[in-house]
C-alpha cells in the first residue's frame, strides 16, 4: 500500500475498517438485548398462561403503527445515503431529518402506551402489579426494560443522526466521503431490527 | 550500542517519549492518541490499582492469621475482599495485558503506525479512569464499601445497603473500556498488517489478542445488561431476578457466568500470548507449533465460552447440565495443554537464556500447570460438590490468574521494558526479587488447597482453630510475597529514574517486528511500513544468514 514511504502528512482513512468497527459494535448491541431475549424466554416458557393474558393489555394498533415508523424511518435513511451518493445535500438533510422526525413519533406513542400501563397501576413496584401473579409481574417488569433499553436506543440514533445532519452541512460528509451517514445508518437499522424481535414477543403472541 | 545512538540521534529521530505534539507537559500525554503514550498511561493507572488490590490483599490475610476478629470487623472483611476481587478483576487482570503490551506492541508487531481507531483507544482509557472513579465513590460514600463478593449474586446484592449501584456502574463501565479495546485490536489485526504479512506470518501474541478480542466484544455486554438489571432491580424493583416477586436466582447467576467464566480467558489467552513470544526469544528457537498455537487461541475462546456451568454445580442445575457442563469443561484442557506441550517442546534444544522474563515465563508453565490440573478437579462433578466454595476454590483461581496473567504481566514488563522506556534494568535484583516471589507465592497459595480439602470454607471471616496452622502459613506466605513485590515495583521504579539509557534496538535477540524498529519506538514506529516475506520466528533463517556473513 505505502511502501513508498509517504509518511509524513498522510490522513489515513480506511473505509472498511470503520464498518467492520461498527459491525462489531453491532454484535455487541446484539448479545446486550441477547440476554434479555434470554431472560424473556426462561420467563416465558415457565410462566405461560400469565404472558398469554398479560399480553392481552397490550395495544397491538399502536405496536403495529410503531413498527411500519420505524420500517419507514429505515427507508429515509437509506434514501439520505443514496442521497449523499448522487450529490444531493439538501436531499440527504431532508431525509435525515424525516429520519429523526419519524424517531421522535416512535417515542410519543411509546411515551403513550407507557402512561397508560402506569395509569392502570401496571408497572414495577406498584401495589397493584405486586397484587397480580407472578408472571404478570415478571412480563411487565420485562416490558418496561426492554422496551425501555430499546427506546434509550432511539434516542441516541436519534442524536447520533442528529450530528451527521450537522456533519453534512458542514461538508464533512461528502459525496466521496460518506461512511460517517453509512455506519450511523447501520446502527439506526439494528435498532429498527430489536423493534421487530420486539413486537411480536410483547404484542403478537398472546 | 553506543554507535548504534549515535545513528540514531544523526538521522534525527525521536522517540515517541521525546516527541512533540499538539500539547506538551501532561496534557501531551492525557490528550496523546499515539497507541504507545496511551499504553503508558494504561501502565500507570493500571499498576496503581493492582497495588491498592495487592494492599487490600495483605489486609484479608492478616485478618485470618488468627480466629476471630484479628484487625477488624466482619463487615469491613466482607468489603475486604468485595473489593479486592473487583478491583484486581476489573481494574487489574482484564486490561492489564491487552491494553497495556497490547496497546504497545500489537500495531508494531503488525508493522502498522498505530490501531485502527487511535482516538476510541484513547476513549476507552477515559472509561477506564472514570470505572475506577466509581469504584473509589463506591468505597467513601455513606452507606458503605460494597460488601456482596466481586460475583453480586442475588438476592444479597439486592438486599445489601451498601453502595451496589456506583460499584455495578463502574463494573458496567470498565466493561465498555475493555470492549472498546477489544473491537480495536480486532479491526487493526483484520486491516493494519503490513504488506505480505498473511494470518499465519503473524506473531503469536497478535493471535492471542485476536481471540481475546472475539471473547471481549461478544460476552462482555451480557455482563453489562446484567449488572444493569440489578441497578433497576435495586431503584425499581423490577423482579426479574428476586425471588419475592418471581424471579430465578440461579438465571442470575447463569448470565453472570456466561460473561465472567470466559473473562477468564480475557484474562488467560492474552498472558499465553506473552509467555509465547518470551518463551520462543530466550531460547533463540523457532517457536514450535506456530499454528497449534494459534488455533488452540481460538480454541479455548470458543470452549471456554460454553462452560461457564461449572460455577454452578451446586446451585441447584439439572443433572444433564451439570454433566455436560463437566464434559465441556473437561475439554477445554486440551488446547490449553496444547499450548504447554509447544513451549516444553520449544524448550526442548534451544540455548535458553535464563533472563528474568524466561524465568517468570518458566514459572508460568509451572503456576499454569498446578492452576490448570486443580482447575480439572473442580470440573470434575463428584469432587466439586466437596469443595465448592472451599479455599481450594481460591487456591486454584490464584493459581490460574496471579499465576499466568501476574507472572506474565511482570515477566513482559521485563521482556519489553527496556523497549519501551530506553532504559535498563537491575537484572540481579530482578532475579532475586523472582525466586523471592515464586517461593512467597507457593507458601501463600498452596496451603489453600489443602485446608479447603479439609473443609476450610472461602470467604469467611472466623474458622475453627484446628485450621489456623494453615492461615498462618499463608499468611506468613503473603508477606514473602510482598516482599517481592515490593523489590520487583523498586526495580522498576529505579530504572525509570536512573536506568542506563540504551537504544539497543534488539536486546534480546527477538525477531518479530518489535525488534526492529528503535529503542524506544519513534512517534511513527516505522519510517517505512515494511514488507513481509517470510513467518514471525525464523531463528534459522537468521543464523544461516549470519554464519553466510
Amino acid at each position: 500500500m505505502s511502501s513508498e514511504g509517504n509518511v509524513a502528512v498522510h490522513v489515513h482513512r480506511d473505509d472498511e475498517a470503520t464498518k467492520l468497527g461498527m459491525w462489531l459494535f453491532l454484535f455487541t448491541e446484539l448479545t446486550l438485548f441477547g440476554g434479555l431475549f434470554l431472560i424473556y424466554a426462561v420467563y416465558r416458557f415457565t410462566h405461560q398462561a400469565d404472558f398469554h393474558i398479560a399480553a392481552q393489555n397490550m395495544d397491538t394498533f399502536i405496536g403495529a403503527l410503531n413498527t411500519i415508523i420505524l420500517l419507514t424511518s429505515s427507508l429515509t435513511m437509506v434514501l439520505s445515503i443514496t442521497a449523499i451518493r448522487r450529490g444531493s445535500k439538501k436531499l440527504s438533510l431532508l431525509f435525515q431529518g424525516i429520519t429523526i422526525f419519524f424517531g421522535f413519533i416512535f417515542l410519543l406513542n411509546k411515551y403513550f402506551e407507557w402512561s397508560h400501563e402506569i395509569h392502570l397501576g401496571n408497572f414495577p413496584g406498584s401495589e397493584i402489579l405486586l397484587s397480580k401473579s407472578q408472571g404478570d409481574i415478571l412480563f411487565f417488569g420485562l416490558y418496561y426494560v426492554m422496551t425501555g433499553l430499546h427506546g434509550l436506543h432511539v434516542i441516541i440514533g436519534m442524536i447520533v443522526i442528529a450530528i451527521m445532519m450537522r456533519f453534512t452541512l458542514k461538508n464533512v460528509i461528502t459525496r466521496n466521503n460518506n461512511i460517517k451517514l453509512e455506519v450511523a445508518g447501520l446502527y439506526w437499522h439494528l435498532i429498527d431490527i430489536i423493534w421487530i424481535f420486539l413486537f411480536p414477543l410483547f404484542y403478537l403472541i398472546s | 550500542m553506543a554507535d548504534n545512538s549515535i545513528a540514531i540521534s544523526s538521522k534525527g529521530h525521536e522517540s515517541y517519549i521525546d516527541h512533540k505534539g499538539k500539547h506538551s507537559g501532561l496534557l501531551g500525554w492525557i490528550f496523546s492518541t499515539d497507541h504507545k503514550r496511551i499504553a503508558i498511561l494504561y501502565l500507570v493507572a493500571i499498576s496503581s490499582w493492582f497495588l491498592i488490590a495487592v494492599l487490600l490483599g495483605f489486609l484479608i490475610r492478616l485478618e485470618l492469621l488468627t480466629p476471630g476478629e484479628t484487625i477488624v470487623g466482619a463487615q469491613t472483611y466482607n468489603a475486604f475482599f468485595t473489593l479486592h476481587g473487583i478491583i484486581m478483576v476489573f481494574l487489574f487482570v482484564i486490561p492489564a495485558i491487552p491494553a497495556i503490551f497490547g496497546n504497545f506492541f500489537l500495531p508494531i508487531m503488525l508493522g502498522a503506525k498505530d490501531v485502527a481507531f487511535p482516538r476510541l483507544n484513547l476513549f476507552s482509557w477515559y472509561l477506564y479512569i472514570i470505572g475506577g472513579i466509581f469504584v473509589i465513590i463506591a468505597i467513601f460514600l455513606p452507606g458503605g464499601a460494597p460488601d456482596s463478593g466481586w460475583t453480586f449474586y442475588i438476592p444479597y446484592s439486592i438486599r445489601t445497603s451498601t453502595n451496589m449501584i456506583f460499584t455495578l456502574s463502574a463494573a458496567f463501565i470498565l466493561g465498555f473500556s475493555s470492549i472498546v479495546t477489544g473491537l480495536n485490536f480486532i479491526v487493526t489485526i483484520h486491516r493494519m498488517r503490513a504488506p505480505g504479512m498473511s494470518w499465519f506470518r503473524m506473531p503469536l501474541f497478535p493471535w492471542a489478542l485476536y481471540a481475546t478480542g472475539w471473547i471481549q466484544v461478544l460476552v462482555t455486554p451480557i455482563i453489562g445488561i446484567t449488572l444493569l438489571l440489578i441497578i433497576v432491580e435495586r431503584v425499581f424493583r423490577v423482579g426479574l431476578f428476586d425471588p419475592s416477586l418471581g424471579g430465578d436466582p440461579v438465571l442470575y447467576q447463569h448470565l453472570f457466568w456466561i460473561y465472567s467464566h470466559p473473562a477468564v480467558y480475557i484474562m488467560a489467552v492474552p498472558a499465553m500470548g506473552v509467555i509465547t513470544e518470551i518463551i520462543t526469544v530466550y531460547s533463540h528457537k523457532t517457536i514450535f507449533g506456530y499454528k497449534a498455537i494459534a488455533f488452540s487461541s481460538l480454541a479455548i475462546a470458543l470452549f471456554g465460552s460454553l462452560v461457564w456451568g461449572h460455577h454452578m454445580f451446586s446451585a441447584g442445575m439439572s443433572d444433564t447440565a451439570n454433566f455436560i457442563f463437566s464434559l465441556l469443561t473437561f475439554l477445554v484442557a486440551i488446547p490449553s495443554a496444547i499450548k504447554v506441550f509447544n513451549w516444553t517442546a520449544t524448550l526442548y534444544k534451544g540455548s535458553i537464556d535464563l533472563e528474568p522474563p524466561m524465568l517468570y515465563g518458566l514459572a508460568f508453565i509451572f503456576l499454569f500447570t498446578i492452576g490448570g490440573l486443580t482447575g480439572i478437579m473442580l470440573g470434575t462433578l463428584s469432587l466439586d460438590i466437596h469443595l465448592t466454595d472451599t479455599t481450594f476454590v481460591v487456591g486454584h483461581f490464584h493459581y490460574v490468574i496471579f499465576g499466568t496473567t501476574g507472572f506474565a504481566f511482570i515477566g513482559g514488563l521485563y521482556h519489553w521494558f527496556p523497549k519501551m522506556f530506553g532504559r535498563t534494568y537491575n537484572k540481579k535484583l530482578a532475579k532475586i526479587s523472582f525466586w523471592i516471589l515464586l517461593v512467597g507465592f507457593n507458601i501463600l497459595y498452596f496451603p489453600m488447597f489443602v485446608m479447603g480439602w479439609l473443609g476450610m470454607p472461602r470467604r469467611s471471616y472466623d474458622y475453627l482453630p484446628e485450621y489456623q496452622s494453615y492461615h498462618v502459613i499463608s499468611t506468613i506466605g503473603s508477606w514473602i510475597l510482598i516482599l517481592a513485590l515490593i523489590i520487583i515495583v523498586y526495580t522498576f521504579i529505579k530504572a525509570l529514574r536512573s536506568g542506563e539509557r540504551t537504544h539497543e534496538m534488539n536486546y534480546c535477540g527477538g525477531e518479530t517486528l518489535e525488534w526492529k524498529v528503535e529503542t524506544p519506538p519513534t512517534h511513527e514506529n516505522f519510517d517505512e511500513i515494511p514488507v513481509i516475506t517470510g513467518g514471525p520466528y525464523d531463528y534459522k533463517q537468521n543464523e544461516l544468514e549470519s554464519e553466510v556473513e
